[in-house]
C-alpha cells in the first residue's frame, strides 16, 4: 500500500480511538485539559513510534525466523514495558524540560493497549519496515488529533448545563460517538 | 480491602457496586469494539473472564514469591500466557469468532479490569476471596457486554444473536454497529445507572 494512504489513513480514516477504540483509557481520563491532553499525545506518539520500530524488528527478526510467532503477545508486553522505562530514564537525563512535559504520562502509557494495539496491527497487516514506521506515527498523530479535540470540548462543555446522570464519563462518551461519526465521513476518502 | 466482607459480598459486589465497565470504567476498549454482534459479546467477556479468574488464581497462590519491584511485570507475564492460551484455543476451535474479534483477543492483555484486580485485589487476598472476585468481576463484565451488544444488534442489524427479530418493517440503524453507536449506547448507559443508582440511594437513606 501507498505510505502517504497508510499515514493518512490512520490519522482520519481509521482513527485509533474513533475507528479501533484504542486508548479509549487515556483518552477518556486526560482530556480534561488541553494543555496536558497534548502532552499525553505527544508522549504517545513518541512511544508509539519507538514501538513500531522494535516491535518489527523483534517479529522479523526474532519470531519469525524461529517460528515462535506464538510468544508474540507475551515478547510484544515485555518489550514495550521495557521500552518505556528505557525511555522515560532517557528523557530524565537528557531533556529535563521534555521530562517535565511528558513526565506522569510515561508510565502510565504502558498499560495503554494503543501501543499494544499497533504491534498488533501492523504485524497482522503485514506491513514492512517503512510502512510500519509510518503508520507508528500517523497512528500517535490521530490519538493527539483526538483528545485534543475531545479536551477543546471537554472545556466548553464545563460550562453547559448537562443533565446530572450524563456528567463526566456520560456525556464524554455521547461526545465521543459524535466525533466518530463526523470522521467516519472520511472513509470515502480511502476504499 | 480491610473490613472482611462476607462470601457472597465478595462475588456480588462485581455485578453492580464494583462493576468494572460501568461503575470503574475499566475495561473500555475491548467492551466498545467488540459488541456490535451479541456472538462477539459473549465470547470476549469468556476469554476475558478465563484469563482473569486462573491469573487471579495464580497471582494469589504464589503471592508470598512475587518480590515487590517486580510485580508489575510477573502479573503482566501470567497475564499474557493465559491470554496466549485464550488466543491459540479460539483460533483453533472458534476461527470464525477469532477472525471476527481479530487484534481484541490478544488485546486482552492490557485489558485494565485484569492487572488492576490482580494488583488491588489477588495480591493481597486468600486464594478463595480472589477466586470469588475474579468469579464477580467476570460476570460484571460478561452482563454488561451482553446488554450493550443486544442493545447494538437489535437496533443496528435487527437481529439477536444472528436470528432475525424485528420484523420486516424495522428499517436497522446502521449507526449502532458502527463505532459512534458504541460510544452513545454506552454513555446513555452510563448515565441509567448512575440515575438507577442515586434513586435507590435516595429511598434507602
Amino acid at each position: 500500500m501507498d505510505i502517504l494512504t497508510i499515514f493518512v489513513a490512520a490519522i482520519l480514516v481509521n482513527n485509533y480511538v474513533l475507528y479501533y477504540f484504542l486508548g479509549i483509557c487515556p483518552f477518556l481520563g486526560v482530556s480534561k485539559k488541553l494543555d496536558s491532553a497534548l502532552s499525553m499525545g505527544m508522549a504517545v506518539t513518541f512511544v508509539m513510534t519507538l514501538t513500531a520500530v522494535a516491535s518489527w524488528m523483534i517479529n522479523h527478526w526474532i519470531l519469525i525466523p524461529f517460528g515462535l510467532d506464538y510468544l508474540q503477545i507475551v515478547s510484544f508486553i515485555l518489550v514495550i514495558a521495557s521500552l518505556v522505562q528505557l525511555v522515560e530514564m532517557f528523557i530524565r537525563k537528557m531533556s529535563p524540560p521534555l521530562y517535565q512535559a511528558l513526565g506522569i504520562y510515561l508510565p502510565l502509557i504502558t498499560t495503554n493497549c494503543a501501543i499494544m494495539g499497533l504491534a498488533l496491527l501492523a504485524s497482522l497487516k503485514g506491513y514492512g519496515f517503512i510502512e510500519t514506521v509510518v503508520f507508528g506515527i500517523g497512528s500517535g498523530l490521530g490519538f493527539t488529533l483526538a483528545i485534543v479535540l475531545m479536551a477543546g470540548i471537554r472545556e466548553q462543555l464545563d460550562l453547559a448545563d448537562v443533565p446530572k446522570p450524563l456528567k463526566g464519563a456520560g456525556i464524554a462518551l455521547i461526545v465521543a460517538g459524535i466525533m466518530a461519526l463526523a470522521f467516519s465521513g472520511f472513509s470515502g476518502m480511502i476504499k | 480491602m480491610s473490613s472482611k466482607k462476607s462470601i457472597g459480598a465478595e462475588y456480588l459486589k462485581g455485578l453492580w457496586d464494583e462493576n468494572p465497565i460501568f461503575r470503574q470504567l475499566l475495561g473500555m476498549c475491548p467492551t466498545l469494539a467488540v459488541t456490535n454482534a451479541v456472538i462477539n459479546g459473549i465470547a470476549m467477556g469468556l476469554a476475558t473472564a478465563f484469563v482473569l479468574i486462573l491469573s487471579s488464581f495464580v497471582v494469589s497462590s504464589i503471592k508470598k514469591l512475587i518480590p515487590s519491584q517486580v510485580r508489575i511485570a510477573t502479573f503482566i507475564v501470567i497475564i499474557a500466557s493465559f491470554v496466549t492460551i485464550a488466543d491459540r484455543f479460539l483460533a483453533a476451535f472458534f476461527p470464525p469468532i477469532s477472525k471476527a474479534l481479530g487484534p481484541y483477543v490478544p488485546l486482552i492483555v492490557v485489558n485494565c479490569i485484569i492487572l488492576g484486580r490482580q494488583e488491588a485485589f489477588s495480591s493481597r487476598n486468600s486464594v478463595a476471596r480472589s477466586l470469588l472476585d475474579a468469579l464477580g468481576m467476570s460476570t460484571g463484565f460478561i452482563l454488561s457486554l451482553l446488554i450493550l451488544s443486544s442493545i447494538r444488534e437489535l437496533l443496528g442489524s435487527g437481529t439477536f444473536l444472528g436470528y432475525q427479530v424485528m420484523g420486516a418493517w424495522f428499517k436497522p440503524w446502521i449507526i449502532m454497529i458502527l463505532p459512534a453507536g458504541a460510544f452513545i449506547t454506552l454513555g446513555v448507559l452510563l448515565g441509567i445507572v448512575i440515575l438507577i443508582d442515586t434513586k435507590t440511594k435516595k429511598r434507602s437513606t
